[in-house]
């Protein structure tokens, strides 16, 4: 009997095929089909991104954040990725029966201070209980409504070779502190989570140059640019070298076998940008407070065989597959 | 099964010392170390200490590559 | 990170990769087989291949005592985890792992199954749980092997009753010499596991040079050791004067760690031992010895009514003796995958088929 597994939810190759084979394959419709973090659908003069996610996170609060303002900002950065200003969101929770109610109220305060953070209002809800384990404590789903900008351009049609690639600043952050609160494995490290919404900050950055954005979260950078080459059908090249990595992100993934290309982010964005502007996009980045860690980390080749290439920190050569399942810690 | 990372030792409290590289730090085992110090290196696997990192052997290789023909 | 980035350096890299082509110029192929999962990530994670010419060839071994452990293991383990009172704890490279019908990480959902970093973390549950009863599952070579002893030695001394050990253990050095004396295997020497020999120090490669001609060359795991190890190994072979060398000096003694291989003793014995993959290598295996047999799990609970299905067309022996490539096995990329491995060979991500996997243009 063929069942869905966990590998199912961790943003790799299994989540792919699935969406499409089972969820394109029967919805099928032209916005859909475009699989992009948000919908852009024309209205009126302009067009509304639309976008939905849901938070399962495991444990609820962690350094850096909880499932609150995880929930306000996954949503938040989906339209802001998508070249739109997020307007008004919606929040649909259900909680186990027992769940307590001093920690319903902490994540509601954190979606209060996220939104305000953001600009943006929750402005329909939803509020359901189930039995004891139904659901592990809460899940939370959000869907958003955001106004494009002006100066978005946002498709992958117009990703180009010679493309510059971007990352906004240092990846696994978020995975590490996930790792460090959740599995009891007795480290101490300065890590938390860099969950925050990146719409001001894309506000402050967009321009006709910047043909695509995505923000790197289950699966990491090596998943997301890996969507990107296939979407687009070319080769990708990036260098390890110029990848911001913390120090004690990194020191915890050597210890523990993790690659921090593979980690989820959840307060980061890549952007591919056209050559000629990639220095001036950077620049402005840097300007922001969210982006003072940007990094050009390596650009879009004419080679079609839609794989990504990773120059290793000792001058090797490595192909950067799709993530398959989740990562363990390792001994071996 | 070897993955394992020189760490320096921060503290010693009877067979357990604090160890850090990084900015990482957890308290492992040294039952098997010879006289372990504060300062040291130690290759830390599975929550112990498995040796002493040399550091002046360390030191001696990286010359030699970097002197290689 | 010190004593780590130093032995990446990329300019010092490109230098020994030359010298390496330079060396091997006009050389007829050579094989070398790393017999560690470290090394076999070591060399994928920095791209090692790719810095080598086309005449040398470096195989993944059975390195990964993870992917050799055998599927009946894994059932038994899944059977504990599954017997009310009982929380099995592992290293998570365990989890992945598949037996018959499932794996570990399918059953961690249910807070039977918990990771830790060190076994001493198990042990000190029981300690704070003792209506609970703690099984640790014991897996890896020597490196990991002291650090699971000192564990059953502090759960006597703590007279824990409700801890125990479910050892799948191995020892390298007899599953190199069964490979080192097959006739079917065209490997000229060996790239030594760094931590491993940390513990056993250089005496029981000694054999496997002497007796069988393997060149052995003791590697660290940084990309520099690595190189270096390879230059190490072609230039012995070139000279035809193999012996066994130590690269990885700043931590590897001759003589190994006294202390660890004492403690081995006095916790464990040997035995016969299953490889995924390869089958019974004699006295590869280390069962909880007599002294220490109460905190063995097998001698506490009964699991011979567990059943394996075993594996129809793995090819994975062949494979992991570099006899024959991933794309002759049958099962390979059809019912044989990184998200469904069948044998020891996919299992580790890095593995052999894993490997082939990503690289081979004729999956879709």
């Amino acid at each position: 009997m063929k069942t869905i597994t966990l590998s199912h939810g961790s943003g790799g190759t299994l989540m792919h095929e699935l969406i499409k084979d089972l969820f394109i394959a029967n919805l099928d419709n032209p916005f859909l089909n475009k699989l992009g973090d948000a919908a852009l659908i024309k209205f009126g003069a302009g067009k509304l991104a639309y976008t939905t996610d849901s938070f399962v996170i495991k444990p609820l609060f962690f350094p850096g954040g909880d499932i609150g303002k995880l929930s306000v900002c996954g949503t938040v950065n989906d339209l802001a990725v998508s070249g739109a200003m997020p307007k008004y969101l919606s929040c649909g929770m259900i909680a186990e029966d027992g769940f307590s109610y001093a920690d319903l109220e902490k994540i509601t305060v954190s979606i209060k201070n996220t939104c305000k953070a953001a600009g943006v209002n929750i402005v329909t809800g939803d509020f359901k209980v189930v039995e004891k384990g139904a659901v592990d404590g809460i899940f939370i789903n959000t869907s958003g409504i955001g106004e494009e900008f002006i100066d978005s351009e946002i498709s992958l049609s117009r990703i180009m070779p010679d493309d510059k690639i971007i990352i906004s600043g240092t990846i696994g952050d978020h995975a590490a502190s996930i790792l460090l609160a959740r599995e009891n494995l007795k480290f101490k490290a300065r890590i938390k989570s860099d969950c925050g919404p990146l719409n001001k900050f894309v506000s402050s950055i967009i321009c006709k140059g910047i043909k695509f954005m995505r923000d790197p979260t289950r699966g990491g950078l090596a998943t997301t640019l890996n969507e990107i080459s296939l979407a687009s059908g070319y080769n990708v090249a990036i260098e390890e070298s110029s990848i911001p990595v913390k120090k004690s992100v990194r020191a915890l993934c050597e210890i523990l076998g993790f690659d921090p290309l593979y980690m989820a982010n959840e307060g980061k964005l890549i952007a591919i940008v056209s050559k000629d502007i990639a220095v001036n996009v950077l620049s402005k980045m840097k300007k922001h407070v969210l982006g003072k860690d940007a990094r050009i980390i390596g650009e879009v080749k004419k080679e079609k065989d839609k794989k990504v290439y990773l120059k290793t920190q000792s001058g090797g050569l490595r192909i950067l597959d799709m993530i398959t399942g989740e990562q363990l810690p390792r001994i071996c | 099964m070897c993955l394992a990372i020189p760490m320096k030792i921060l503290k010693i409290e009877g067979d357990r010392a604090n160890v850090s590289n990084g900015g990482v730090q957890r308290t492992i085992g040294i039952n098997f170390l010879k006289n372990p110090k504060i300062g040291d290196y130690v290759i830390m696997h599975a929550g112990f200490a498995i040796e002493k990192l040399d550091t002046a052997k360390a030191e001696e290789t990286l010359k030699i590559l970097e002197e290689l023909q | 990170m010190k004593y780590i980035d130093e032995f990446r350096n990329i300019g010092i890299a490109a230098k020994i990769s030359k010298l390496i082509q330079e060396e091997a110029r006009g050389f007829k192929p050579v094989s070398f087989m790393e017999v560690c999962g470290t090394h076999t990530m070591a060399v994928e994670r920095f791209g090692i291949r790719r810095m080598l010419p086309e005449n040398i060839r470096l195989i993944s071994g059975p390195g990964c005592p993870v992917c050799v452990t055998p599927k009946n293991y894994i059932d038994k383990a899944i059977e504990l985890s599954k017997i009310e009172g009982i929380i099995v704890f592992s290293f998570g490279d365990m989890l992945k792992v598949p037996g018959t019908d499932s794996s570990l990480l399918k059953q961690k959902s249910k807070s039977n199954v918990k990771i830790v970093y060190s076994p001493l973390d198990a042990a000190q549950f029981a300690e704070k749980n003792q209506d609970k009863k703690i099984v640790f599952l014991g897996i890896g070579f020597e490196t990991t092997t002291p650090t699971i002893a000192a564990t059953v030695k502090y759960a006597k001394k703590k007279k824990l009753k409700n801890f125990f050990v479910y050892s799948g253990h191995k020892v390298m050095p007899p599953a190199m010499k069964l490979l080192a004396r097959d006739k079917f295997i065209n490997i000229k020497g060996f790239l030594c596991p760094a931590h491993v020999s940390a513990i056993i120090g250089l005496k029981p490669y000694a054999e496997i040079n002497k007796k069988y001609g393997m060149a052995c060359v003791i590697s660290g795991f940084e990309p520099l050791d690595i190189l270096q190890s390879i230059l190490m190994l072609i230039r012995q072979v070139k000279l035809n004067k193999t012996r066994v060398e130590n690269q990885y000096s700043r931590v590897v003694k001759a003589s190994g760690n006294i202390k660890a291989l004492r403690l081995i003793d006095e916790v464990f014995s040997i035995k016969d031992s299953d490889w995924r993959g390869i089958g019974i290598i004699p006295k590869s295996g280390l069962v909880l010895s007599r002294r220490y047999a109460d905190f063995d799990i097998e001698k506490n609970t009964d699991l011979s009514e567990v059943k394996t299905k075993i594996d129809k067309g793995c090819m994975c022996g062949d494979v992991l003796k570099g006899i024959k490539t991933p794309l002759e096995c049958g099962l390979f990329s059809k019912k044989c995958a990184p998200e469904n491995p069948q044998g020891a060979c996919m299992v580790s991500s890095e593995g052999t088929c894993a490997a082939y996997y990503r690289y081979s243009p004729g999956r879709k």
